[in-house]
């Protein structure tokens, strides 16, 4: 089989290599989404102090099973499997006068870039027999690549509000693309600050970079991007970028039930709603991976670097831990990246939407425009002057930007008049009428 | 005629590729519907970055993604939602002489394009570019230190462009 594998012609050859790689992330993607659905579940209801689904999968207490396996419930991990058999045997509504061809359409356009994205995620070393495996395509536009598809992400939704014919549908679907524009920017100029330090935009490369020594002045430990000052301020606006950009809670305002029903997918019933819930879920988890790679160390375990720990037994061991399971750290990696979209989720309250509007442009933006001048700053620094006249000049940079934010940030608000307007009424019932309560004054009454 | 430098699974994939773009293009002109003419367009300008990198040009292709599929035609689509053109009927154009004047001057323009493109075309035998040609390296290289004037003076530009454009917004709301 090998044999005849190998006296096929290159071009064959290359097509099946690339069409296994496509399945070997696909797959595990797939089969780890009832998984996410599954631990959401449970986590968030752990987090509000309830149970949640702990009842399917439940063993019977019968005599003919051992005596540890009786009437357990195993945490209700079948849970997913009951959701989705739901969800398939669920009638399929589907409303008259709703502009067919777009309508079927919209899930699959929903679902695409969810998977696309991964094309270029590493989640192994590029040597070593991973080299064939990760990533689908080591392009040397990777981090572009990843900009163009996340901008796609929009078409699902507002075709689907579009095409549903009914109100709450498109102002999600409006809502959605007004979102992911505002919030694209300053997920692109934060990525823009690594590639900048990194001098690459190809993701293998990245991933090496924070290989190498810390600040490159610590040789045990590795330089994770989230470790150095401007990466730590990028990874703070990318992980906001990246709730807003899969519409997850507290940026959910494409699908807030209190005001638009469901948005965009209000028309949508069984298995045509199951295909934009399992986009949603991918692209979490596709997102988490990009986290993990650009500014966790991608598939590296712990930010320790084995190479100049010396040579002796337990720390090859430990070394080659770290290589063979590689996948294992970076799914680990990607499932750390989904407890903290659940936790931001249960913590906070959804935004209003010009607070989200306001976030976006007027403080998000700004700031990975200034981050990304301190990194030049730190780069023309470390060639001029060394590394130390670097690293000062970044902090000191950075400490100005931030003033500067702050106190834009608070001419803005004593300038602002509408804050008039946004006063909290609340009806007291001891006088019997319309009081106005100042919002900060709200906790002490 | 000789065939023996034609790489046949390329020439398919071209097919395909320039055969949906086409076929869109014409989409974009024939759909009475606005919606679904923006999204031919859309399908089309993916299709053309499709053959950009079929061409050796994944820079190229990105940004022509990047910029027109995800950021321009999501605008275009953001703004004929918002007008709500109406049904189709009300678009449909009255039928006169306007079709035998478009297609002379459509004619003409395809043999102006043609007889300059047609020619150095000729006698091409290898379709795709270096591999470094359009990388991020020599883009980079190339706009900094040849074409660093003209790139100034066009982001100036387009400074220009936000700074009028947020003047104009904030008139029409005050």
């Amino acid at each position: 089989m090998l044999d005849w594998y190998h006296h096929q012609s290159p071009v064959f050859q290359d097509v099946v290599n690339a069409l296994g790689r496509v399945l070997l992330f696909l797959l595990p993607v797939l089969m780890l989404v009832p998984g996410c659905i599954w631990w959401e579940r449970r986590f968030l209801s752990w987090m509000q102090d309830r149970i949640g689904p702990n009842r399917v999968g439940t063993l019977p207490k019968s005599n003919k099973l051992p005596a540890f396996l009786r009437g357990r419930s195993f945490w209700g991990l079948l849970q997913p499997i009951a959701d989705g058999v739901k969800l398939f045997f669920k009638e399929d509504i589907t409303p008259t006068s709703i502009d067919r061809t777009i309508y079927f359409f919209a899930p699959a356009v929903a679902l695409f870039p969810a998977f696309a994205l991964g094309g270029v995620l590493p989640f192994g070393p590029d040597w070593g027999p991973y080299k064939n495996l990760t990533p689908i395509a080591d392009v040397n536009i990777g981090v572009l690549y990843m900009l163009a598809i996340s901008s796609l992400g929009v078409y699902g939704v507002v075709l689907a509000g579009y095409a549903s014919n009914n109100k709450y549908s498109l102002m999600g679907g409006l809502r959605a693309s007004a979102q992911l524009i505002s919030y694209e920017l300053a997920m692109g100029m934060s990525l823009a600050c690594i590639v900048l330090a990194n001098g690459s935009l190809k993701l293998t490369d990245m991933v090496d970079a924070q290989r190498q020594p810390l600040w490159g002045a610590v040789p045990f430990l590795q330089n994770w991007f989230i470790f150095t000052p401007y990466g730590f301020v990028s990874a703070v606006i990318f992980l906001i970028c990246m709730t807003a950009e899969t519409n997850r809670a507290p940026f959910d305002l494409p699908e807030a039930e209190n005001e638009l029903i469901a948005g965009y997918h209000t028309e949508y019933s069984s298995m045509k709603f199951a295909v934009f819930f399992m986009g949603e879920y991918a692209a979490m988890f596709v997102f988490s991976g990009v986290f993990a790679t650009v500014f966790l160390g991608g598939w590296n375990a712990l930010p320790i670097r084995w190479e100049a720990l010396g040579d002796s037994m337990i720390v090859e061991k430990l070394a080659g831990l770290n290589y063979w399971l590689a996948p294992l750290w970076f799914v680990g990696k990607c499932a750390i990246g989904i407890s903290a979209y659940i936790w931001i989720r249960a913590t906070l309250p959804r935004l209003r939407y010009d607070q989200l509007m306001s976030l976006g442009w007027k403080s998000l933006l700004p700031l990975a425009t200034g981050n990304f001048i301190v990194v030049a700053l730190w780069i023309l620094m470390t060639r001029v002057y060394g590394p130390g006249a670097g690293w000062i000049s970044a902090v000191v940079a950075l400490l100005i930007v931030f003033a500067i934010y702050a106190s834009v940030l608070r001419y803005g608000k004593m300038a602002s008049k509408e804050m008039a307007h946004r006063e909290v009424r609340l009806i007291d019932p001891a006088t019997r009428g319309v009081n106005l309560v100042k919002p900060e004054a709200e906790g002490a009454a | 005629m000789d065939t023996s430098h034609l790489n046949l699974p390329d020439l398919g994939l071209f097919a395909i590729i320039a055969g949906v773009a086409a076929l869109a293009a014409i989409g974009v002109v024939a759909f009475p519907n606005a919606v679904r003419s923006a999204l031919c367009l859309v399908v089309n300008f993916f299709m053309l970055a499709f053959l950009y990198f079929t061409l050796n040009c994944e820079m190229l292709g990105i940004t022509q993604i990047v910029v027109y599929t995800g950021a321009i035609m999501v605008l275009f689509l953001f703004v004929i939602m918002l007008l709500n053109l109406g049904a189709p009927q009300a678009l449909l154009e009255r039928k006169d002489l306007k079709w035998v004047g478009g297609t002379i001057f459509g004619a003409a323009l395809l043999g102006l394009i043609g007889s300059q493109v047609m020619t150095p075309l000729q006698n091409i035998m290898e379709p795709r570019a270096e591999a470094t040609f359009g990388s991020p390296q020599s883009v980079g290289l190339t706009l900094f230190s040849e074409y660093l004037y003209p790139f100034e003076i066009v982001s100036i530009l387009l400074m220009i462009g936000i700074v009028g454009s947020i003047l104009l917004a904030k008139r029409r709301m005050g």
